[in-house]
């Protein structure tokens, strides 16, 4: 956790913790040392409700690589969706 | 050779007089036996710093690390509270200093106490070490890897801390700092800042550079660690307190 590189963003939806489904509100997006996964900087990404406490959290470690291609598959996902759905 | 120890969670009255909570290792002779404060990296109060503290009691010192994230994250996990405590932008400064002391006047009131208290940190406990050293009456720090004490985050970090190597001045005990030649925070020219100012203010110090190791070399469940660094590094930590805490 040492790059200290972040992105907040507010963010609306649900996100399935240890404790079952809950609402989220915040994002936090960061390139550092992840807590887990076997690399040494990853694309981190926390879906939170701070309202909640600070374990209402959850949160994925991705290879840089892996980050790319989910930001690409969701555009594609977003993109293809039929128009008047959102 | 009796080698007994015990470790447990405690309470410790930390900056303005606040409960928190504290991670104990001590060895069970009756001593006199000097004591460690270990600061945890910024992943938070974890099982390898808790390790840390066991490993200084198997050594024959008291050791506490306080949960410098306990106010905002009390009973998280350590990585859910080092999130929430990374999102507030860091331990503030005279928060930390508080919270040292007080982990330094419970070391100081053990039974077995020699009366002589060092400070340990990693990653921005480094730092943190660095900072407690200059703000308190300490006999020793080690600072592994510290960022910030020469230099500042990023722009759009949320880290809230800035550069403390102006208080050098106010050091008030020997410095050991272990740093990693391929770490990028601090950057070997950070570091090499840092010596120059304990120089110029005729501080006691002493500097190890690791080749081919960066950041972390110590974190044994990291990629980043480095064993002949880190087996080193605790060699020169256990010289280096021998020296100045027995």
């Amino acid at each position: 956790m040492c790059t200290y590189l972040t992105e907040k963003i507010a963010i609306s939806g649900s996100a399935k913790g240890a404790g079952g489904w809950f609402r989220v509100t915040d994002g936090s997006v960061y390139f550092d040392h992840p807590v887990h996964a076997p690399y040494g900087h990853t694309l981190n990404i926390d879906f939170l409700a701070p309202g909640q406490g600070p374990s209402a959290r959850v949160a994925v470690e991705l290879s840089a690589d892996s980050a790319r291609g989910l930001m690409k598959a969701i555009e594609a996902v977003l993109e293809s969706a039929p128009p008047g759905l959102e | 050779m009796y080698d007994a120890i015990i470790a447990e969670s405690i309470t410790i009255s930390g900056h303005g007089g606040d409960a928190i909570e504290a991670y104990s290792a001590r060895p069970m002779q009756p001593g006199p036996a000097g004591g460690v404060v270990v600061i945890h990296h910024m992943p938070g109060y974890d099982a390898p710093t808790k390790e840390i503290a066991r490993n200084f009691a198997a050594g024959g010192y008291n050791a506490v690390v306080p949960n410098l994230y306990f106010r905002e994250a009390p009973g998280a996990s350590p990585d859910d509270a080092a999130a929430a405590a990374r999102a507030a932008g860091g331990v503030p400064d005279d928060r930390l200093v508080g919270d040292v002391a007080g982990a330094a006047a419970y070391l100081k009131g053990l039974s077995n106490s020699n009366g002589k208290v060092g400070v340990i940190g990693y990653c921005s406990g480094g730092r943190q070490s660095f900072l407690a050293a200059v703000s308190l009456p300490l006999d020793a720090a080690v600072d592994c890897y510290g960022a910030f004490i020469v230099g500042t985050p990023p722009e759009g970090s949320p880290l809230k801390v800035g550069p403390i190597v102006d208080k050098v001045a106010d050091l008030s005990c020997p410095l050991l700092g272990l740093f990693g030649a391929d770490d990028t925070h601090p950057s070997p020219e950070q570091v090499a800042e840092l010596e120059k100012a304990l120089q110029e203010a005729a501080k006691t110090y002493e500097f190890h550079s690791y080749e081919g190791a960066g950041h972390a070399f110590f974190s044994v469940n990291r990629p980043a660690y480095r064993p002949e660094a880190a087996m080193d590094g605790w060699q020169k930590i256990f010289g280096f307190f021998g020296k100045h805490l027995a």
